[in-house]
Formats: C-alpha cells, sequence, structure tokens
C-alpha cells in the first residue's frame, strides 16, 4: 500500500475530536443570494445610480456570508462559492489576454452562456484568483481550496480562432493556469483544484488533459496539494491512465450513478488520494447522515480512510441554497460520525485487508 | 452548365432578443421546452423570430431560405419531442457537443402530427425545409415500442421513403455531418434516390474525397465548406476556393447543382458570427469559377 498523501495533514484541524481524518470540503460554485443575482441586474441597469462600487460591496458581503456558510456547516476546507465567478469559463476569459466576446450561445433548451472566442496569442494579463482567495482567507476560519478551471475545458468550451488545435490552445492556457497557481502559492494557497468536466465529453483526450497538468505542476511545491475534478463521464476510459497525473487528489462525481463506477477504480489499486462525491447535485432531496455514512463507506472499497476525501459529486449551484446547506451539514456530521465509528473499530474497511 | 447556389442546412441560433423573451415566458428547465401546443404571446415570439431570419437570409442573398427551426428546442430530435407517443425523459447529450436535448423515448406507433407543416405554412418566403433524416431521429431517441434498431441498409430505404414522398420538381439532399461518412454506409446510401448527398469538408474532406471517387455521387452535390462550429469567418473568396478544391478533385463528376452550405447547423454560433457566415455563403457563388 502506497503511504497516504504527505499533502493532507496539514488540514486537519488542531482540535479534531478523533484519530482518524476524513478531510470534508466541497468542488467549488454555490447557489448565489437571490439579493446578489439583484445587485447584478441594478449594476448593468443605467437608470439606477447602483454603481460598480455598490457591486463590488455586494459581492463581497456574499463571498463573506457563503464562506461563513461553509465554516458553520463545519468543513475542514471551504471555499467561497464561487461567488464572483458568473461561469467557470468566462470568468476566466474575461481576465485572458487573446479572448473575444460575441454574444450568448445556447447550451440547451432557453440556457446560453457566452462562449468566447480566442482570436489571437492567449497571455496571462492579471491575476485571477488571488483577490479571491485573499478575500476567502481573510474571512475563514480554516484553511481555504482554490478552484480553478483547467485549461483544457477553458480550450474546448470556447472557439478557437487562432491555435491549429485545440490542443495547441490547452497547452498554452496550461501555461498561464501555472503562472496564476504560482501567485495562489505565493499568496499562501495550499489547495488547488483544477476542474476539467470537458474532458468527460472527450474521455480520449486524457493525454492532453495530463500534458496541461505538467504544465500546471511545473515549479508547485510539494507541500501544495494538487487536485483534478471531474464530473458525469465514463471513468473507464481515463482509469487508471489519470494516476500518472502530476496531483494528489482526484475529486470525482459517483453519488449520482449510486456507485455504480466505483468498481473501475479498484483494479489496478487507486494510488492517489479519492475525493468521493457523496451527495448528489442534481436532486433537491437531502440525503441523511446514515445514507451519506453509507456512501462515505462505500469510498474505502478503493482507498484506505486516510486517503479518502468527503466532498459533494459537483458544484453545488444549481441546487436551491436551503438544500445545498442541508446536505453539506448533513455530509460533515456523517464523515465525523464514520471517523468516530473507524477509531472505535466498528468499521470494517474493505480495503484493510492488504 | 453547373449552377452553384448557396444555402445552409438550418437550425439557427434564435435572435438574441428572442433568446430572453423566450427564456422569460418559458423558464429554465426541461419541463418548460416546447410542447407542440403554443399559444398567444409565445407565438407571436416565434413568428417575429421567424420572420427576422427570414429577413437576414433575403437581406444576405442566399438562393434557398430556411424558416431557421428556431422552435426546435431540442436540435434534430424536436419532431420526436413534441409526438403525443413520445415521452421525454432527462437532458442527454447531443452528439459530441457540449449541448444537450430532452432523451425523446418513442412509447407508441409513431403517425404523421403535422407540427413541422404547421411551422412551414407560417413561414412566407421560405423555400426549402430542413428535416431529421430517419437514421439521425432513430439515433437520437430511445425506442420502447418497435424493438427494432436501425441498420445502415434500412437508413438508405428509409430516405426513400421520405423522398419519394415529395413532388419530382423538389429537389432532395441528404446533408450528413461529423465528419466523413464510413464507406458501408456511404455505399448504401448511394442506392437512396435523392439528387444529391452533402458533405462535411471542415471535419473531414479527405475521406469524403475517397468516397466520391470510389462510389461515385448524385447528380448534384452539397458541399459543407463554411465552419457551423467555430466564429472563426471565411471570406466569399475563401468559399470559392475550397468549392473549386473540391470540383478540381473530382474530374470525373460533372454537377448540375453545386449546394455551397455550412458544415453543420448553426445555431451553434453568436448571432453577429452566423449573420457574418450567412453574408459570406450568399456572396461565394459569385466567386467561384468553374
Amino acid at each position: 500500500m502506497s503511504p497516504p498523501s504527505d499533502t493532507r495533514e496539514q488540514f486537519r484541524p488542531p482540535e479534531h475530536p478523533t484519530e482518524h481524518f476524513l478531510m470534508t470540503t466541497v468542488v467549488g460554485s454555490y447557489p448565489k443570494p437571490t439579493w446578489l443575482n439583484r445587485a447584478k441586474d441594478l449594476a448593468e441597469d443605467d437608470d439606477h445610480d447602483f454603481d460598480d462600487g455598490d457591486l463590488g460591496e455586494a459581492l463581497d458581503d456574499a463571498a463573506r456570508t457563503i464562506t461563513d456558510e461553509h465554516v458553520r456547516a463545519g468543513l475542514d476546507v471551504v471555499v467561497d462559492g464561487e461567488m464572483r465567478r458568473n461561469e467557470m469559463v468566462e470568468y476566466f476569459a474575461h481576465r485572458i489576454d487573446g479572448y473575444e466576446f460575441n454574444g450568448p450561445v445556447k447550451v440547451w433548451g432557453h440556457n446560453y452562456f457566452d462562449k468566447p472566442s480566442v482570436v489571437e496569442a492567449v497571455g496571462y494579463d492579471e491575476p485571477w484568483l488571488v483577490d479571491e482567495f485573499a478575500f476567502t482567507t481573510g474571512v475563514a476560519t480554516g484553511p481555504v481550496k482554490v478552484p480553478i478551471t483547467g485549461p483544457y475545458t477553458l480550450a474546448s468550451w470556447s472557439f478557437n480562432e487562432h491555435y491549429d488545435s485545440e490542443a495547441e490552445v490547452a497547452y498554452e492556457l496550461a501555461d498561464l493556469v501555472n503562472e496564476e497557481v504560482r501567485r495562489l502559492v505565493e499568496a499562501g494557497a495550499r489547495y488547488i483544484q483544477i476542474d476539467e468536466p470537458a474532458l468527460a465529453t472527450t474521455p480520449g483526450d486524457h493525454a492532453i488533459v495530463g500534458e496541461c497538468l505538467e504544465h500546471i505542476a511545473d515549479g508547485v511545491p510539494e507541500d501544495v496539494r494538487l487536485g483534478l475534478h471531474v464530473c458525469y463521464g465514463d471513468y473507464s476510459r481515463i482509469y487508471p491512465e489519470i494516476l500518472d497525473m502530476p496531483v494528489d487528489e482526484y475529486d470525482l462525481e459517483l453519488a449520482n450513478g449510486e456507485y455504480d463506477q466505483l468498481e473501475v477504480f479498484t483494479e489496478p489499486e487507486f494510488t492517489k488520494d479519492l475525493a468521493l462525491g457523496v451527495v448528489d447535485v442534481h436532486t433537491g432531496e437531502v440525503e441523511t447522515v446514515e445514507e451519506i455514512k453509507d456512501n462515505i463507506t462505500r469510498g474505502f472499497e478503493v482507498v484506505p480512510p486516510e486517503r479518502l476525501t468527503v466532498s459533494p459529486d459537483c458544484g453545488m449551484k444549481l441546487l436551491p441554497r436551503e438544500i445545498a446547506a442541508r446536505k453539506m451539514e448533513n455530509m460533515v456530521q456523517a464523515a465525523r460520525e464514520v471517523e468516530a465509528e473507524l477509531d472505535a473499530g466498528e468499521i470494517d474497511v474493505g480495503f484493510a485487508g492488504e | 452548365m453547373t449552377e452553384v447556389l448557396a444555402t445552409t442546412p438550418g437550425l439557427f441560433p434564435l435572435p438574441d432578443r428572442a433568446k430572453s423573451a423566450l427564456a422569460d415566458l418559458k423558464g429554465h428547465q426541461k419541463d418548460d421546452l416546447i410542447d407542440g401546443e403554443e399559444t398567444g404571446e409565445l407565438l407571436e415570439v416565434y413568428d417575429r423570430a421567424r420572420r427576422d431570419v427570414i429577413e437576414i437570409q433575403t437581406d444576405a442573398g442566399l438562393d434557398r431560405i430556411v424558416d431557421g427551426q428556431l422552435r426546435w428546442d431540442d436540435m434534430l430530435a424536436h419532431p420526436l419531442c413534441v409526438h403525443d407517443r413520445v415521452e421525454t425523459r432527462g437532458i442527454v447529450r447531443y452528439y459530441d457537443n457540449n449541448n444537450f436535448y430532452r432523451e425523446p423515448v418513442v412509447r407508441g406507433e409513431l403517425t404523421y402530427d403535422g407540427d413541422i407543416a404547421a411551422e412551414l405554412d407560417g413561414a412566407a418566403g421560405v423555400d426549402q425545409a430542413v428535416l431529421p433524416g430517419p437514421y439521425s431521429l432513430c439515433d437520437l431517441a430511445t425506442d420502447e415500442h418497435y424493438g427494432d434498431d436501425g441498420e445502415d441498409r434500412r437508413a438508405s430505404d428509409a430516405i426513400d421513403a421520405v423522398a419519394g414522398a415529395v413532388p419530382v420538381d423538389t429537389d432532395v439532399v441528404v446533408h450528413t455531418y461529423w465528419g466523413a461518412i464510413p464507406e458501408k454506409p456511404y455505399a448504401h446510401l448511394m442506392d437512396a434516390a435523392v439528387d444529391a448527398i452533402g458533405f462535411d469538408l471542415i471535419a473531414d474532406h479527405e475521406q469524403t474525397i475517397y468516397n466520391i471517387q470510389e462510389y461515385g455521387t448524385k447528380p448534384s452535390v452539397a458541399l459543407g465548406v463554411v465552419d457551423g462550429k467555430n466564429t472563426l469567418g471565411e471570406s466569399p473568396e475563401e468559399i470559392a476556393e475550397r468549392i473549386e478544391w473540391v470540383l478540381d478533385n473530382l474530374p470525373a463528376e460533372s454537377f448540375e447543382t453545386v449546394y455551397a452550405t455550412a458544415n453543420t447547423e448553426l445555431f451553434y454560433l453568436p448571432v453577429n458570427k452566423f449573420e457574418a457566415k450567412l453574408e459570406a455563403l450568399a456572396a461565394a457563388p459569385a466567386e467561384v469559377e468553374l
């Protein structure tokens, strides 16, 4: 059995009551308070004197409130719910040189996004997330994770007018993500998650994602925990190849499919940390603590407790806010109960046979 | 004498003002999508949007005008999704795109329901209808009634059935996309009694040229030489060059009509780029030197 990742222990709360530590965190996005959306509408409306300064204040307030909601849920590692990010591609494309916006395109039904075009060489202009990280850290009581949309997804979900191939766009963007990660590390970030949902659409491109991660991890100190989040795909198409990627943790959506793909990760041995999705973000039903405990123990079929992170399937932004909060609370309680039962030797860890 | 005509494979992006108006009227969830029963204000928004896209095509000078299939929330699966004997379930991925449609599950016999005919009836100035082919419909749907999978060979028969239903003076083009047609289905498709086959030359021109050289093609041809999935614009001269390149590589073929068109539907594009592509397409035939 490979040793647990040595980037993990730094996130154990000082007063953690049990010997076992199942780190609890979330993927990133969270429902925005209704008043924040109203404030954005006001700021866009020229007939109102609600200006950018007022909107900035509203964004700070929202980030403070939602960070606190994560803290109150008892999570070991929190985020600000991505309150300042309008959308996971647009937010970054607005901050990267070489991008242009032409208007909304359809995703499904009457849901659209401003799919940007890469019209010239991409370049690093201003920091993307350093201010967000500093603010969240200032209002949180514990460690903060920074989710970043990965270069492969940024490339796949953009029009490419400039480069010869999508892979080339992805590699160029990976260098910019590396620049941002270095700045975040300099600002004190120790837990960074690269989100690559586009890999689910085109699992054959896992080698491109792997190459991108080599660029991203370049020069990043060993004590910085790097994670990769992938969701809603056929994992057998990317496993075990993803194990070679230079990350400490894979954050995977598995509750939505009732763990029908869990077995994929049992052979060959899962040699990295697993952040297991234990609540479904596509149902408004709040899973009970008992249900979530059962889900957590499914994770022990793949990794031992010291390499299991407990997390929702994916970003929670599409849920009603109250449901999202209750899912987080139940998730944390379930993790704490499983830890106590592990300490007491009451849980049979399937993996522990070795 | 070969005639070059500018057209499109339809499925246009909604005009931006219709995007927001319809989102407000209908909502954002899967239960809010089109059911074929729209009335009142909704109908008016669609009518106005349709007039807008017809005007854009007329102003650009396209040789064939489509209605844009603006009601087709589920893209090519639309005729199934609004049918009484089809149940729509979860949201599923539309081919390899980051686009989704409601999974249509066929629960009873599929009969004529007149949805598309009514749509075209209300569209003055339209002279090209766009329909999903039986093979694609079969591929996009889940069957819980017929218990019989689609086959390449039957696709050809099915297309014949469609082609046989139109008057003889109506040209029928089978436009294909997402790369070259694999060899076997292409050979079967050549048995169908259609006037032209359309090719996606953006995604794969080499295999397409090979198919035509090996198996021939119909008396007319549709060439998808404008990229429906990229905002990068083509000039009329570039479009003309691509058409000339294809014809130069097929010295044995002489065509009645060459349709200059996009390789895929155009709803992937933001409206400004979509309009620029229509204008370039419309101006391209005049630049083609045969």
